[in-house]
This record gives C-alpha cells, sequence and structure tokens, in this order.
C-alpha cells in the first residue's frame, strides 16, 4: 500500500507539471481527491489494513492529499494569475489617442491681472472699493486737488457727457468718494480697481483701460509704510527677488509723490529693450496724500496722513506676459485669448 | 527742455559726468530723459579763409579756392559749391579728416587738379538743417567774419557738445530755463554757480516818453515791462549765441528774436520784440480781443480771435496775441529801425486756453501755461536789452516803463514765509533725518531760514522756486535730496484690518469663475459703441436700450455713446474672429451697461449696472471620440442653468418662459429667463436680419443677465444639506406622445405636480418624431426617481403613483401612453 501511494503521488506530480489551464486543474483534483478519485479511494480501503499500520498509512495518506491540495493550490494562483495577464493584455488600449477633455474656458488677461492684484492687497488687509465710472468733475478733479485750469483737466484728455460730468480719467474719484463716506474713522484701507477713459487712441493708447489705485489713512502712516507695501506687491506679483525704486515725481493729489520702479522683468536688471537699457521699469505712481486732499475728504491733516498709488493694469499684463501691442488686450481675438 | 552739457558746465561747475549727473538728477525728481550724445567724433576740420577763386581749366562746374588755413601755405581746394565768394570763411576738411557718416576725406585729383582737401556743407558737419539759420541749409557752411582762421571747426560749433535731455513735471517749469536748471544742479552737487549780472533799467527815463502801457486787464495780465532800443541794425547773431540756441532746439533768425528767444533759453521768460514805429500811437494796450478781430501772425495765417483770448494791441488793433504768436505787420525786419521790447505775466491757464483754441503752440506758450516768476520779469528786460547792446544790434534808450498794478500783493504772496516742524518731517517720511542734514539740504535749494526755534524753523523759499508754498512742499523737497532711496521700508503700524471682497464682488467674481469652469471665454470690449448698432439690433424708439448716455466729444461716432447691452460688443468680437476664420467661438463679458434714466435733466449721474453678457455660436468639432456639439440655445440653456444651479438656485426656482416681441432676437427662440416668477435675464438667438447686418452667416445664440437681479444672499448661504436616505430608490420610464405644441416644461410640471414629495427626479432622455408616432406630435420619454426617506418603497406603491400620473397626463394634455 506503501507503494500504491507513493506511485500515486509521482503519477498525480507529474499530471500536474503538464497543466496550463485551470480546467485541467480541476480535472486532476476530480481524479484523485474527488468522491470517487484514487486517493479517496485508497483511503477508503484503509479499513482493510491491519491496526497497527493504519495510523502509519493514514498519515502518509493525509500527507500526500495535503501536498497535493497546496500544489494544486498554488497552481491554480498561478495559472490565473496568467490567464488575468493574457485577458488584460487582449484589452490593451492606444493610449496615444487623445484624451477626451471637458473644455476649457479662459479668462481674460486683464481680469486675471485685477483678480491677481486683489488677492494680493487682500492679503496685506485691503478691502475692495468701486465707484462709478462717469463722474463728477468734482471727484474726478476738484476733491483731488487738480483746480479748474490744471493741464490735466483738458477737455482734449477726458471724455465729457456735460461740462460737469465725464468718464473718469482714473480710479482716484473713488478715494475721494471714500473719504467723504468714512471720515472721521481710520484705517482707511482699500484698493480700487477699475475702468478709465482717456481721449487718446494710438499704437500705445486705448480710450479705455484699467487701473487699481490704492489708499491707506491711519495715525502715523509714513512714506517708508508706501515703500513697504509697494515692495511687498512687487515681490508677489513679479517674484521674490524684484527691487523697487522710488524717484520723485509730481501729482496734484500726493505730495511727496514717487515714479516706482520695479526691476525689468526682462532682462533682471541687466539692460533691454524693453526697459530702455535702465535695468528698470515704470509701473506706479505713488506718494503720500495731499494734506489739501485730506482735509477735502473730511479728515484732519494733522491726526491721520495717508499713502497712495496706482497703476496701469494693461502695463502689469503687457510685462507679465510678454504682451508687445496694447490693442490685443481689446481685439478679443481667439488666438490671443486661448493662451490664458 | 533741452540742456546744452558745455552751456551748463559755464553756469555750474560741475565734477561729474553726464551721465552721472543725469543719474542724480534723475533721482532727485528732475529727470533726465534721455542724453543725446555727437554723432560722430569730427576731426581735422579748420577754419579757412576763401583768399582765391579761379575756374576750373577741365570743367564748368568746378572752381578752384586757395584757402588759408592758417598754415602758412595755402590749401588749393576744388569745389562744385555754388555758394562760395572770395572772402569768405568756410570750414575745410583737410587730408585725414572724417566727417558725419564716417566719410574720410584724402587729398584727390579732380578732373586734373590736386585738391587738399574738401568744403563742408552743415549737412556733412552734422548740424541738423532744420535748426539752423535757413540760409545755411544749402551749400557750403559760411562762418561769420570775427570767427578766426584756422580755429578748429568742431570747437567753433561746439559740435562736441552733447545734450541733456529733461522731462520736467509740472511743478517744476521753474527748470524751463537755463538759470534755474543750473541753480537745481547745484543744489544737487554742491557745486559753485556762475550767473551773468545783469544791468538793471531805471523805471521812466526817456522810453516813457517814447510809449505808453496799460493794461486793461489785470487778472490776465499781472505785469508788463516794456523796453526800447533803437538804431537797430538786424544782422545774423553771433555764432556763439547761434550755437547756444542750436543746441536749446530753437533755430535762430536774427540778432533781435536770437536774443530774446536766448533770455527766454536762460531765464525761462518769453519776449518779444515789436516794430515801434509800426506801432499806432507807439504805444501798447494788453486788453481782451474785440468779437470779430482777427490777425495774422508771424506764420503767416490768419487768426480769428474772440474775447476768451488776451491780446497785446496798440492804439488801433490786436499786434500779437498775448504769450503765444506775435502778429506778423508789426514784426522785427531788416527795414526795422526801433523795437518796443515786451517782457510780461500772463495767466498762465488762459494762454492755455488760447494756445489751445488756436492750435498754436509755441515756446512762449508753453513756458506762459506755467504761471511764470513775475519778479524776474523786469530782469529779463534788462538782460535781453544789456545783450542788444553788447553784441551791437542796437542802443538801449535809458529807462524803462513797468506796469504793475498788483505789485503789492504779488510781492506779498511771494514772501510769504512757510513754517517747517523738524518732527514733521520724520513722521511723514518714517525717517531719523537730524536737523543739522535737514537745514543744509534747505540751505542748498537756496531758502532763507527767518527764524530758527528747536522744533522746527520759518523759512523764504526763492521767488524762483514757485511750487513751495506749504510744509509739505518743503517736507518733499528734503526727502527728493535727501534720497528717496535712503528712506526705509516698513510696514504701516496700527490695527490689523481684514481683506475681503464684499458680497456684489464675490457674485461676480463667482459668476466669472463659472463661466470659465463651463468652458466660455472671457472678452473685454469698450464700453462705448455706435449708436447706429442700436439700429442694427432694431431696437425701437423710446425701448430702455435706446435711453444712452451720449459722450459729447466722442474720438469718433464708433465710441459715440455709452452701451446699453453687451450685445453690440460680443457681436463685433465674433464677426471679427470669423474674418479671422475662428469660427467655432463662446464668448462672455462681464461689464457695465449704463442708462440715462433721466440724465442730465433729473439726475445728477446717469445709472450704470453690471451685466453679464453671452454669445456662442458655431459647434464643438467631432471629434475621434464624440460627435459635433452645436453651440446652440440648448448649449448655453445648459450654461445658464448650470450658473444659476452653482450659485444655489434650485430647478423650482428658475424659468424658461417663451418671448416672441424682443427685438433683435428670434421670436421662436427666445425665453425670458426668470427666477421665482422674476425676469433676470434673456436667452435667445439672434435674429437672422441682425445677423445680416453683422454681415455673419450663422447663427449665434446669447445670453444677457442682468446681475443685480440675481440675489447675492445666494453666493453667502447655499440651502442645507438635504440627509442623503438609506433606502433604495426605485426608476421607473414613463412615455408618452403628445401633440407638438405642448410644452415639454408644462407636462415636466404636471408629472411633478402629480407626484408626491417621494418623486425625486423628472428626467427626459428621449425626444422623439418620426414615422412610428402621429404626425404633428412627439413622443417624450421620462425617467422618474421615486425615493422615500424612512422606507424602502414597494412596486405597488410606485405603481399607484404612476397610474395617477398618467391618468393626469392623459385626462389635462392629451397625452398618448406609449408601452
Ligand atoms: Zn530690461
Amino acid at each position: 500500500m506503501r507503494e500504491q501511494l507513493r506511485l500515486l503521488k509521482e503519477k498525480a506530480e507529474n499530471e500536474l507539471k503538464q497543466c496550463q489551464l485551470l480546467d485541467d486543474l480541476n480535472e486532476i483534483r476530480v481524479k484523485y481527491m474527488g468522491k470517487k478519485g484514487e486517493l479517496t479511494r485508497i483511503l477508503r480501503g484503509m479499513g482493510q489494513l491491519a491496526a497497527e499500520e493504519r495510523p502509519v498509512m493514514g498519515q502518509l495518506a493525509n500527507e500526500i492529499r495535503d501536498s497535493l491540495e497546496s500544489r494544486l493550490g498554488q497552481l491554480t494562483e498561478k495559472i490565473k494569475g496568467k490567464e488575468l495577464e493574457r485577458r488584460l493584455l487582449a484589452e490593451s488600449i492606444d493610449i496615444t489617442l487623445p484624451g477626451i477633455r471637458p473644455e476649457m474656458g479662459r479668462q481674460h488677461p486683464l481680469s486675471l491681472v485685477i483678480e491677481e492684484i486683489e488677492e494680493i492687497f487682500m492679503g496685506m488687509g485691503f478691502t475692495i472699493e468701486e465707484g462709478p465710472e462717469i463722474e463728477l468733475d468734482h471727484y474726478n478733479f476738484e476733491a483731488l486737488n487738480i483746480p479748474k485750469d490744471h493741464p490735466a483737466r483738458d477737455m482734449q484728455d477726458s471724455f465729457y457727457l456735460t461740462p460737469e460730468v465725464l468718464l473718469r480719467t482714473h480710479t482716484s474719484p473713488v478715494q475721494a468718494r471714500t473719504m467723504e463716506k468714512t471720515h472721521p474713522h481710520v484705517p482707511v484701507k482699500i484698493i480700487v480697481p477699475g475702468k478709465v477713459y482717456r481721449r487718446d487712441d494710438d499704437a500705445t493708447h486705448s480710450p479705455m483701460f484699467h487701473q487699481v489705485e490704492g489708499l491707506v489713512i491711519d495715525h502715523q502712516i509714513r512714506f517708508s509704510d508706501l515703500k513697504g507695501i509697494l515692495l511687498s506687491f512687487a515681490r508677489q506679483m513679479f517674484g521674490a527677488d524684484q527691487k523697487i525704486r522710488l524717484r520723485p515725481s509730481f501729482f496734484p493729489f500726493t505730495e511727496p509723490s514717487a515714479e516706482v520702479d520695479i526691476s525689468c522683468v526682462i532682462c533682471k536688471g541687466a539692460g533691454c529693450r524693453t526697459c530702455g537699457q535702465t535695468g528698470w521699469l515704470e509701473i506706479l505712481g505713488a506718494g503720500m496724500v495731499h494734506p489739501r486732499v485730506l482735509e477735502m475728504g473730511g479728515y484732519n491733516p494733522e491726526e491721520v496722513t495717508g499713502l497712495a498709488f496706482g497703476m496701469g493694469v494693461e502695463r502689469v499684463a503687457m510685462l507679465k506676459y510678454g504682451i508687445d501691442d496694447l490693442r490685443m488686450l481689446f481685439e478679443n481675438d481667439m488666438r490671443f485669448l486661448r493662451q490664458f | 527742455m533741452l540742456v546744452s552739457w558745455k552751456w551748463l558746465n559755464e553756469l555750474v561747475a560741475l565734477q561729474k559726468t553726464p551721465e552721472e549727473l543725469a543719474e542724480l538728477m534723475t533721482m532727485s525728481g528732475v529727470a533726465v530723459e534721455g542724453i543725446t550724445y555727437p554723432e560722430i567724433e569730427l576731426k581735422n576740420l579748420k577754419v579757412g579763409l576763401i583768399a582765391e577763386i579761379t575756374d576750373h581749366p577741365q570743367a564748368d562746374k568746378l572752381v578752384i579756392c586757395q584757402l588759408d588755413v592758417g598754415e602758412g601755405e595755402k590749401k588749393v581746394i576744388v569745389t562744385g559749391a555754388r555758394n562760395v565768394r572770395e572772402g569768405q570763411k568756410v570750414p575745410v576738411a583737410l587730408p585725414g579728416a572724417v566727417l558725419t557718416g564716417g566719410k574720410k576725406i584724402e587729398s584727390a585729383e579732380l578732373r586734373g587738379i590736386l585738391s587738399e582737401g574738401m568744403l563742408c556743407s552743415a549737412n556733412e558737419l552734422g548740424l541738423d538743417v532744420d535748426k539752423i539759420p535757413a540760409e545755411q541749409k544749402d551749400g557750403i557752411y559760411l562762418f561769420p567774419a570775427e570767427v578766426a582762421i584756422g580755429t578748429d571747426v568742431v570747437q567753433v560749433l561746439k559740435l562736441d557738445d552733447l545734450i541733456l535731455e529733461l522731462e520736467l513735471t509740472p511743478n517744476r517749469a521753474d527748470c524751463l530755463g537755463m538759470w534755474n536748471v543750473a541753480r537745481e544742479v547745484a543744489a544737487l552737487t554742491g557745486g559753485e554757480i556762475h550767473l551773468p549780472e545783469i544791468n538793471s533799467s531805471e523805471e521812466g527815463g526817456l522810453c516813457a516818453d517814447l510809449t505808453k502801457v496799460e493794461i486793461a486787464n489785470q487778472e490776465l495780465c499781472s505785469r508788463y515791462v516794456a523796453r526800447i532800443i533803437k538804431d537797430i541794425k538786424i544782422a545774423p547773431s553771433p555764432l556763439w549765441l547761434q550755437q547756444r540756441l542750436i543746441a536749446a532746439g530753437v533755430r535762430p533768425i536774427n540778432n533781435v528774436v536770437d536774443v530774446t528767444n536766448y533770455v527766454m533759453m536762460e531765464m525761462g521768460q518769453p519776449l518779444h520784440a515789436f516794430d515801434y514805429d509800426l506801432l499806432q500811437e507807439n504805444r501798447i494796450v494788453v486788453r481782451r480781443a474785440e468779437e470779430g478781430e482777427e490777425l495774422v501772425t508771424l506764420d503767416g495765417q490768419l487768426r480769428k480771435l474772440n474775447p476768451e483770448m488776451l491780446v497785446i494791441a496798440d492804439a488801433a488793433k490786436p499786434v500779437a496775441i498775448a504769450g503765444v504768436m506775435g502778429g506778423l505787420e508789426t514784426e522785427v525786419t531788416e527795414q526795422t529801425k526801433t523795437i518796443l521790447l515786451e517782457a510780461a505775466a500772463f495767466n498762465g491757464p488762459s494762454i492755455r486756453r488760447t494756445s489751445h483754441a488756436l492750435g498754436l503752440r509755441s515756446e512762449a506758450s508753453l513756458r506762459f501755461e506755467k504761471t511764470l516768476e513775475v519778479e524776474q520779469v523786469r530782469l529779463a528786460a534788462d538782460r535781453t536789452v544789456q545783450l542788444l547792446t553788447q553784441i551791437g544790434a542796437g542802443v538801449a534808450v535809458e529807462g524803462c516803463i513797468d506796469c504793475y498794478p498788483l505789485q503789492q500783493q504779488q510781492q506779498q504772496r511771494e514772501k510769504q514765509a512757510i513754517s517747517l516742524r523738524i518732527k514733521r518731517v520724520n513722521q511723514i517720511l518714517g525717517t531719523t533725518i537730524s536737523a543739522f542734514t535737514m537745514e543744509m539740504i534747505l540751505k542748498a535749494l537756496q531758502i532763507t531760514f527767518l527764524e530758527k526755534n528747536r522744533d522746527g524753523w520759518l523759512l523764504l523759499p526763492p521767488s524762483y522756486r514757485r511750487d513751495l508754498e506749504s510744509e509739505i512742499d518743503l517736507i518733499e523737497e528734503i526727502a527728493r535730496l535727501y534720497d528717496y532711496e535712503r528712506i526705509p521700508t516698513t510696514l504701516p503700524e496700527g490695527v490689523t484690518t481684514q481683506g475681503m471682497r464684499t458680497t456684489e464682488q464675490k457674485l461676480r467674481y463667482q459668476l466669472r469663475k463659472r463661466m470659465v469652469g463651463q468652458g466660455l471665454v472671457e472678452v473685454i470690449n469698450y464700453s462705448f459703441i455706435n449708436r447706429a448698432q442700436l439700429d442694427f439690433l432694431g431696437i425701437p424708439d423710446g425701448a430702455p436700450l435706446r435711453d444712452t448716455v451720449v459722450i459729447k466729444n466722442p474720438l469718433s461716432e464708433e465710441q459715440g455713446v455709452m452701451r446699453t447691452s453687451l450685445l453690440p460688443g460680443l457681436l463685433d468680437t465674433v464677426k471679427r474672429n470669423i474674418n479671422k476664420h475662428n469660427k467655432n467661438l463662446k464668448f462672455f463679458e462681464l461689464g457695465k451697461v449704463y442708462f440715462a434714466e433721466g440724465f442730465p435733466e433729473q439726475s445728477k449721474l446717469p445709472v450704470e449696472k453690471w451685466a453679464l453678457g453671452v454669445v456662442a455660436t458655431g459647434k464643438r468639432e467631432k471629434s475621434w471620440a464624440y460627435g459635433a456639439e452645436e453651440y446652440d440655445f440648448f448649449y448655453l440653456k445648459g450654461v445658464v442653468e448650470n450658473l444659476l444651479t452653482g450659485l444655489g438656485y434650485t430647478e423650482n426656482e428658475y424659468t424658461f418662459a417663451a418671448v416672441r416681441d424682443l427685438p433683435g432676437l428670434h421670436p421662436g427662440r427666445t425665453a425670458s429667463i426668470q427666477i421665482k416668477g422674476k425676469e433676470v435675464g434673456v436667452l435667445g438667438e439672434v435674429h437672422p436680419l441682425v445677423l445680416e447686418k453683422y454681415g455673419i452667416d450663422q447663427r449665434i445664440t446669447m445670453v444677457n443677465l442682468e446681475v443685480e437681479k440675481l440675489a447675492t444672499e445666494k453666493i453667502m448661504k447655499k440651502g442645507l444639506v438635504v440627509p442623503i436616505t438609506k433606502f433604495p430608490a426605485v426608476a421607473r420610464d414613463l412615455a408618452i406622445i403628445v401633440p407638438e405644441e405642448v410644452k415639454t416644461a408644462d407636462v415636466t410640471a404636471l408629472i411633478k405636480e402629480q407626484g408626491n414629495e417621494w418623486l425625486k427626479e423628472v428626467r427626459l432622455f428621449d425626444l422623439y418624431r418620426g414615422q412610428q408616432i402621429k404626425e404633428n406630435s412627439k413622443s417624450l420619454a421620462f425617467s422618474l426617481t421615486w425615493q422615500a426617506p424612512d422606507k424602502t418603497l414597494t412596486d405597488e406603491e410606485v405603481n399607484v403613483l404612476h397610474q395617477k400620473i398618467e391618468a393626469a397626463l392623459q385626462g389635462k394634455i392629451g397625452a398618448g401612453l406609449r408601452r
């Protein structure tokens, strides 16, 4: 019987080696271990053995069964794996076919830039103020210390609706409106994005363009704070290594006033065509709010001081995206807009 | 303002290179916009005297000149120039010379005669022919007799000078004169300044016997000084004077005109010379022009005058437009024997208005537009007389007329002292500048210390700095000379503030993001449109869209009125893109529209409203994976539905109602977009006749949403979350056949009305028209989803509900059931 078992084991193992398919394995399982299987039969014949031989043979037979079971198990896993592999291979796709893309919208570069500026200043605690684009001469000029006969008030340069009403030429009237609304409370910390209009239309001027204005009024606002705010803005907008440079200038509504340059975004300060070889790009006008403007806004300039700044959004967008023709921004050509 | 480097160096001692000075000036507020360098290094050019001219034996068009260039032996030079005469002094390029454009000069044989160089024209010397005297433009350049033979032409003509171009801010009109530029430079560099001394005149004298001055309009002319110069000999100016004018960009004309221009360049004070004998009654009246008066100005143009304009008149008629341009009739000419010299102070804004009205801008008007330093008017007149006498142009008549009606008030104003608090300077700037440093700066600016206290000073700025009127002006002066770069960089102290968008701003932010998120492209169009575009859209008279705000002085009719709708701009944008072969487009614009609403009669300002405009046309092209998708009515309807759902409106809150009568839109393909029954916008196909007017031959669908009508509270707080039930949903299909005119929305509404709260969704999944059903009907197939929050629904329960719905559909809209 021992010999019988040995031969059976050998035979079964040989047959297992030949197996390729799960069905073959099943067949073998049935053939040896099924109800009528060869091993089962041998085990059933165990009763005819001598009592002392029974446990020995029983153990041997069980060992053979266990070994066949585990072998069958291993092979099943192996063959299953192979079959899955085969099936997956057959399911291969051409992954180089283009993806099915949901359609992608685009935001206009000017609104992108305005949004970015807004977010930078909101991070510094500024709120966003807005005002009418059709504005009273009073807010556009008078309240900003631009008297009636100032050259900036030329009919030639502004679009007028009536002698007293015009399309605002800058976002600064919102400064005056905000002061009028807020005084005597401080702090005032606002930026004002929006459309402005000037009677100019050539390669570098558009009759409608965008500005962002800033105003801070509080006890003890200093010129040095202006430098800090603008440096922080420049670094967030154009990169952490940005430098700024302030040059004395003149605006009727600020004093001291400054033109603010950032290091050229193209050449990083080395000098190129964009910056006229200076390494600097003029990007902002700024200054301390003129005491007369504070006064007209209802504040006492001895008690509070203020700083203000303003920038052209088109200029920032052109620098940021390397746009060399202002007109592109208002032509709305898909080939252009698609790039944002 | 053009500043000659050589001239500046004569006025102020400088230790700096032009580049260093330019940087220093730019960084302290008087910006140097550019430096013009001499084009090329000219050399071996000498002043030569033409001693003799003989004909060339071989050539009719050439002559042989014997030139004395101060080297003993005469040089033989062959020339073809027509204007050479014996005794003239001319520029000679000797062998080895290099001319403008790099042209090298060597001895060369010209038709058998060896020419030892060349005679030069102004152009060949690199002179700007538009700036030199007219008679020097063509032919060989001619020097005046006083120039020494053999001197270096480069030195004589200052061809190696360089020019700083100043870009002046409006407050620094003082720097429109070289002397004040020198004062600014001296303050910046500490260099010593040398200004010429002026022989001042006495008031009255013989001059007062010869003429009278009357100022009829004191607010427009605060001072008028007249002086008289007799025995005038009109001639070209000396070369040095010509050179300085040329460097300053002013063309030399004759000695009298040149001197007035020169003094203007020195002192910033424009002057004018009249032919004394041509003035009626030899006197001057400063007055407003009378209606209908005319004047032929120096440029030969007849100018119509009006009472808005200030004129200088004689006893009878205007002889000059004050501060702008003189009259031709009284111009100084070769025949002039006596001149009346005017130096005056006019009202700047008035001059500006006049020069704009006439379209006439001159160096004089440019300066008069900024109200000038009144105190120096007489000095400028005296300086002019001094120079005219010095160059022998005439003989000064003793005395002057100085008509200065408001002298006292004027002088008082100019002597207004300013107090400056030392602490205030540092407070404003955020600095710790010492009182000593401040004092140094103020003194460098020639500011006088009237009083000194521990806390501050009482100061008087020099009269030429009219821009310094108050403490803050002086603080700025200290800051700019201290150097902005040295001011520290800080951030504001004080309470922290919260940066954020307002609710309205958040709504607009969301609209923009949601449109972009759905694949639309944002555009920005001009806020003004052509009124004719409203005609294109067929907007009837009296309609709200006709209530436009009109621009009085538009650049063109194209931009004549403020838009009342975003559609015209969007259609223009579509048209432009189609012209560039982009045919599949979907744009949106978020911008303002403007309505007069009673402006200007009944309201101070027009009304501005935010609108969201959308246009879509063409299609999404088919791809390997999906078919083409039209950008049509239903595409945009889906966009709007998503948008409103995204903003927090439920499907029960918004509806679309068919409208037939909107101008510019397709009568059968237009819907009013309503929220809780109130219209918030319109969705529709653009009328084919409108497209025809725009020359667009593809269908366009548009949306207009009135942003302010979208409730802002929606984006702040969406509805509370509905709990998700754990009981399964049951889906049932329901297919019906209805007459074509039955609206799907009505069917859906009826189904919803008949279902109970377990009916969660009604989705139309098929729409069929065709042979299998009756003509003029359609088949609608819905999928209904049922779900209860507290139990699993049984088939029976759902069957009962379905039967109820079917019965209602049959009964109320005559629907046939498809099974
Ligand atoms: Zn650069």
